[in-house]
């Protein structure tokens, strides 16, 4: 409790009412409207760091619950409609993850133009639904976050984007729209499977997950759908061409929030809905789309190889590097599933630094194409020492982010009893190698070597904003990457280890 | 015993990188280099006061009353927890070999500190070299004192970081950001075989930990009795893949191919990363890992197989490079292997393993005598201004002190009595031979040769003609590079008398060394006709080298190109994996998978485009529709129903 409310509700609170503040904002001042965004995501940071040490001390206290904080207010009662909240250690470290993302976003669109007034309207609108999404326990309340989340976007690329940006928008809100089809299909299946005959239907996840009612046969139907619908978020192969035209035309901090946080929700509903509440069904149908995560992880890493475009670069490893948060989840054991919950905080705030970086480096030589640009080392050095340390997080370097999270995964998927998966771990452990060629071509490429355009000499390097968004991303990166055990316990005590044990897949 | 001594070897370099990278722009050159040379000075008292402590306090936690030393781990802190039995701990061993290894690697780095002082004095970005070398101190000292095979890996990650980072230290230069780029990826690929063998051994084991894998192998790795894959025991399986990372950082063929390219940063790195330290990183993981590989011999086998085939081949690339840093370079593979080779035919039943016992001394006389040449040669390039010893000759007039200190390099690695090269070659030569004669024969040959491209360069860069220099004359560095050769040169002098057997064995008994004459004669002999070729064919300018040349045309080309392994990756690389695999597959994904998606929005359009036509807004026709539809249903009913 935080004011006599429960504290999750402040996470809807607070963008709502920066949402009011914007509307209040007159049209054109930028220094309004930048107040309103950096004390909004100012106090969303210290709201969410806030939780975190809540969270961890009830934990502490010997709080055990499954969920904390919970609570329901009825919406809609014929159909048992609830805005349930509750949070675990996953959603604290998601929470954690999308305030700060949101913060760096806020700093890295300083001078947004044209309309900073809707634009800020627009991004404030779309994190609202993801703090919305990671707050609720009721399938129904976080499907309507989701979407909330999810229809700003088309608007934001549509209008601030750049290059092909009415096509990428249409394709990207047309293909999450198609995943959303499907989840919808799967998640009223749920419902009306939720509880064993004659009882009260819920949405609620918590409830579901105890009674464990779902029969069998619904499982393997629901479980596909509902696990493609978010994976088409998550961006899952086949499913994933969105991504890069998607994230080519966005504005940066767009691409930051989206593949930051948005893409996150794909792997965080995953692993909440479709394998928590169907685990029999998941570790029947896993191998399919082990198959084709472990393609997607490869196949990706292959892509980016070739890309000259320096956001297609980054979309193509976002593939890769999601592919295995999917990947993991699949493996269905407390380490690997611990590691995916990394892999997804390390990817979203390394890639939101990536995509910060390349907006800079955009908005200065006006071309994300790596062939027209060389050298910028020499012109850049602060923006260049950033790019070279999220190419190292995103390689990874021990000490950053991504390494122990992919090692985190490697380790737990490796301990599957099955051969099947332990050689699929082996094709995706390939991907550091592939990950090491592409990172070090864009590097040594666009940073090194001798200046390739004589107009870009008289660039200027990065503004004291600039500097702050990609400070707070780098530090939260060597955050995680050198205290890893923090965040990997908070995550980890959320799994009940009877949970695998029950299914066989403990040794 | 006390942890702050430990720790701190660590923590001061760290520290050094954290400061100088980010406020070495505020500092004046002076200044940094001073602090990071002072810096590693201090790591190098406390290392070797642990080192000292360790080996001569006689303490019950080092050396048991049996006279065995033991392992100790001097703090060991839970990093990153997977399991209950996996963690990644980050600790510090202290044992013989990484007892030593602190020795190596504070002497070595604060030899290259103090002679970049000179040697890179007024270079653009001097704060960032110093920087990045006290992070590959850092990253090297970790590695060597892990206490688990994950906390190796980690340090095997950042010292290959940190060799990027130096290799690139030109980054204006394309061919530097090449071959930076190249080292990385051919070393990244070797740790992928590191990784998957790490995954292998700790998914049987079921634990990281060295002590508790080395201690007891046989009952540790019990479960893998019998599980074959692909026709191989899955022990042997994972010790290969282990070596494979090995191979990489130590560039043991065929993933030797980044070494010489990495000669295109500063020689004083070259000095400390590709000859004494980071590339004897492959050695000293096997050593850490023996006990589990005498378990598996034929894991053994394939080292010493691949060992001593990288040792010929590196030893005739060597006879024929004219760039004096690539002899080095290449002298340094040839060395290594020698390290590898014996390892690989050490046997627990031999003398306590002496082949690991000379593995080891050859590996600490080899850093010595090594960093040396490098340091030479970094004073040759600094005064001529050119890395070919074409562009060299008759130097021993003008650079007094580096002539002699170069030639005592020479003569210690040729295996001359009484340089240090002679005892640890002997010793390795010694544990070859009771292996196997085939073995044992083949490396006194290398050994040979060793001699012969040694002389050759030593002679042309130093007698051979009397080129005009002009009024550039060359002369000796500054004492701050002068200081750092002789100090080497006096270690490669005296460091063969050390009783290594004393100090390091593969299960901590002390064994006496004692030459073996037979062998030893061998190898003088062998070795001293070699420099006495080299000494007529380079003394002075003649037509000899070249005839020799001509004579053997085909397998000198094929030696001066390297046996094309090079144009071999490249073809690899470039040929196939970029345009027979990511090409097509970017291809696949925009046209095939992307089109498909795209031909659903098509297909909608084309759709809704011909039913729109329905849609007319006359009435006549929607009455007409309407009647038809009608007749159509009571013809239906009429037919069907009645």
């Amino acid at each position: 409790m935080l004011f006599g409310l429960n504290i999750l509700l402040y996470f809807v609170i607070i963008p709502v009412l920066m949402l009011l503040g914007l509307f209040l904002c007159q049209k054109d001042n930028m220094k309004q409207i930048r107040t309103v965004a950096v004390v909004g995501s100012t106090l969303l940071v210290a709201l969410s760091v806030y939780l975190l040490v809540d969270y961890l001390a009830l934990r502490a206290a010997g709080e055990t619950a499954q969920m904390l904080y919970t609570d329901s207010w009825c919406w809609f009662e014929n159909l048992n409609i609830n805005l349930a909240v509750g949070v675990d250690g996953i959603s604290v470290a998601m929470i954690l993850l999308s305030a700060i993302i949101v913060f760096a976003g806020s700093f890295a669109s300083w001078k947004i133009n044209p309309l900073p007034k809707d634009f800020f309207l627009w991004l404030i609108l779309l994190s609202t639904g993801v703090f919305g999404f990671f707050i609720s326990i009721d399938l129904f309340t976080m499907f309507m976050f989701y979407e909330v989340a999810l229809i700003p976007m088309y608007l934001l690329i549509g209008l601030w984007g750049t290059g092909r940006k009415e096509y990428s928008a249409m394709k990207l809100t047309l293909m999450l729209m198609g995943g959303s089809a499907f989840l919808m299909l799967g998640l009223i299946g749920i419902y009306f499977h939720s509880v064993p005959e004659g009882q009260q239907l819920t949405w609620n996840i918590v409830e579901i997950a105890e009674k464990g009612a779902i029969p069998h046969d619904w499982q393997l139907f629901l479980f596909p759908m509902t696990f493609v619908g978010f994976g088409v978020l998550g961006a899952m192969f086949p499913f994933h061409t969105w991504s890069p035209d998607g994230h080519a035309s966005a504005p940066t901090a767009v691409s930051m929030l989206h593949a930051g946080v948005l893409m996150k929700l794909g792997g965080y509903g995953c692993f909440r809905v479709s394998m928590y509440l169907m685990p029999e069904a998941a570790n029947e149908l896993a191998w399919i789309f082990l198959i084709l995560t472990g393609i997607s992880v490869v196949y990706g890493a292959f892509s980016a190889c070739v890309q000259t475009d320096l956001k297609y670069i980054n979309a193509y490893s976002s593939v890769s590097h999601c592919g295995l948060v999917l990947f993991a989840i699949l493996m269905l054991n407390t380490t690997a599933m611990t590691g995916a919950i990394m892999q997804m905080l390390s990817h979203g705030l390394m890639t939101a630094l990536f995509f910060a970086l390349i907006g800079m480096i955009y908005g200065r030589t006006h071309t994300r194409d790596i062939r027209e640009m060389g050298g910028l080392m020499k012109i850049m050095p602060f923006l260049a020492v950033c790019y070279v340390i999220a190419g190292m997080a995103s390689l990874g370097l021990p000490g950053l982010s991504g390494f122990v999270a992919e090692m985190t995964i490697f380790v737990g998927s490796f301990q599957h009893t099955d051969m099947f998966h332990r050689v699929f771990t082996i094709v995706a452990c390939c991907s550091i190698v592939i990950t090491a060629v592409y990172i070090l071509r864009v590097v040594g490429k666009l940073l090194f070597g001798p200046v390739q355009d004589e107009h870009h000499l008289k660039l200027t390097d990065a503004t004291w904003w600039e500097r702050f968004s990609a400070i707070t991303l780098i530090v939260c990166v060597a955050a995680i990457g050198c205290f890893p055990n923090f965040f990997s316990d908070l995550i980890k005590f959320t799994f009940d280890p009877e949970f695998f044990t029950v299914l066989g897949l403990i040794k | 015993m006390d942890i702050t001594m430990p720790l701190m070897i660590l923590a001061i370099p760290l520290g050094m990188f954290l400061l100088l990278g980010l406020f070495g722009n505020k500092m004046s050159h002076k200044l940094a280099g001073w602090l990071g040379t002072l810096g590693m000075g201090t790591a190098l008292v406390l290392a070797y006061t642990t080192a000292y402590q360790y080996f001569f306090s006689g303490s019950e936690l080092f050396i048991n009353a049996a006279g065995e030393r033991l392992q100790y781990a001097v703090f060991d802190y839970t990093w990153l927890e997977f399991t209950e039995k996996l963690i990644i701990k980050l600790g510090f061993l202290l044992d013989p070999i990484s007892a030593m290894m602190l020795v190596v690697i504070t002497t070595i780095s604060f030899m290259v500190h103090l002679y970049s002082l000179g040697y890179m004095h007024g270079e653009k970005g001097f704060q960032r070299y110093y920087a990045f070398l006290s992070l590959f101190s850092f990253s090297m000292l970790g590695l060597v004192v892990a206490t688990n095979i994950f906390q190796m890996y980690i340090f095997w990650e950042l010292v290959g970081a940190s060799s990027y980072l130096l290799i690139g230290f030109y980054y204006t230069k394309p061919s530097a950001v090449a071959a930076s780029k190249k080292a990385f990826i051919v070393t990244r690929f070797a740790d992928l075989g590191f990784l998957i063998g790490i995954l292998i051994l700790s998914f049987y084991s079921s634990t990281f930990d060295f002590v508790t894998m080395t201690s007891n192998p046989q009952s540790v790795f019990a479960s893998t009795a019998g599980t074959m894959f692909m026709g191989g025991s899955v022990l042997t399986w994972g010790l290969v893949l282990i070596f494979m990372g090995g191979m990489g950082k130590s560039a043991m063929m065929p993933l030797h191919i980044w070494l010489p390219d990495a000669m295109e940063g500063p020689t004083p790195v070259s000095a400390l990363i590709h000859a004494a330290t980071m590339v004897v990183a492959g050695v000293f993981l096997v050593a850490r890992m023996f006990p589990v590989y005498i378990v598996q011999e034929s894991a053994l086998e394939i080292v010493t197989v691949v060992g001593a085939l990288t040792a010929l081949y590196a030893a005739i690339v060597a006879c024929t490079q004219i760039d004096i840093k690539r002899v080095l370079a290449f002298s340094t593979i040839s060395q290594i292997a020698f390290m590898v080779v014996s390892l690989g035919v050490a046997r627990p039943d031999f003398h306590e393993g002496l082949g690991y016992m000379a593995s080891m001394f050859h590996l600490f006389t080899h850093a010595m005598f090594k960093a040396l040449l490098f340091l030479g040669a970094g004073a040759l390039i600094h005064a001529v201004h050119s890395n070919d010893y074409t562009a060299m000759g008759g130097l021993r007039k003008y650079m007094p002190i580096t002539h002699i200190t170069f030639l005592i390099g020479c003569l210690a690695i040729a295996g001359i009595p009484p340089f240090a090269g002679f005892f640890s070659k002997d010793e390795i030569l010694t544990a070859a031979f009771n292996n196997s004669p085939l073995w044992g024969i083949w490396m006194t040959g290398v050994a040979g040769l060793t001699a012969f491209y040694m002389f050759r360069l030593y002679y042309r860069i130093f007698w051979w003609n009397n080129p005009d220099y002009g009024h550039h004359t060359p002369h000796d560095g500054p004492w701050t590079m002068s200081l750092p050769l002789i100090i080497l040169a006096t270690i490669s002098c005296v460091a063969g008398f050390i009783p290594f057997g004393e100090f390091v064995t593969w299960n901590g008994h002390e064994y006496i060394i004692h030459l073996d004459w037979t062998v030893a004669t061998t190898s003088i002999v062998v070795a001293v006709c070699a420099i006495a070729l080299a000494t007529v064919m380079y003394r002075k300018e003649n037509a000899t080298p070249t005839r020799m040349k001509n004579a053997m045309k085909g397998l000198w080309t094929a030696a001066y190109n390297r046996f094309y392994f090079d144009e071999l990756y490249i073809f690899i690389t470039h040929k196939i994996i970029f345009n027979l695999v990511s090409r097509p597959i970017a291809w696949f994904d925009r046209h095939i998978i992307d089109g498909t998606m795209d031909s659903f929005a098509t297909m909608t359009n084309y759709a809704s485009e011909k039913i729109k036509g329905l849609q007319s807004g006359s009435v006549q026709q929607y009455v007409w529709v309407y009647l038809v539809g009608a007749l159509l249903l009571a013809g239906a009913v009429i037919v069907f129903v009645i």
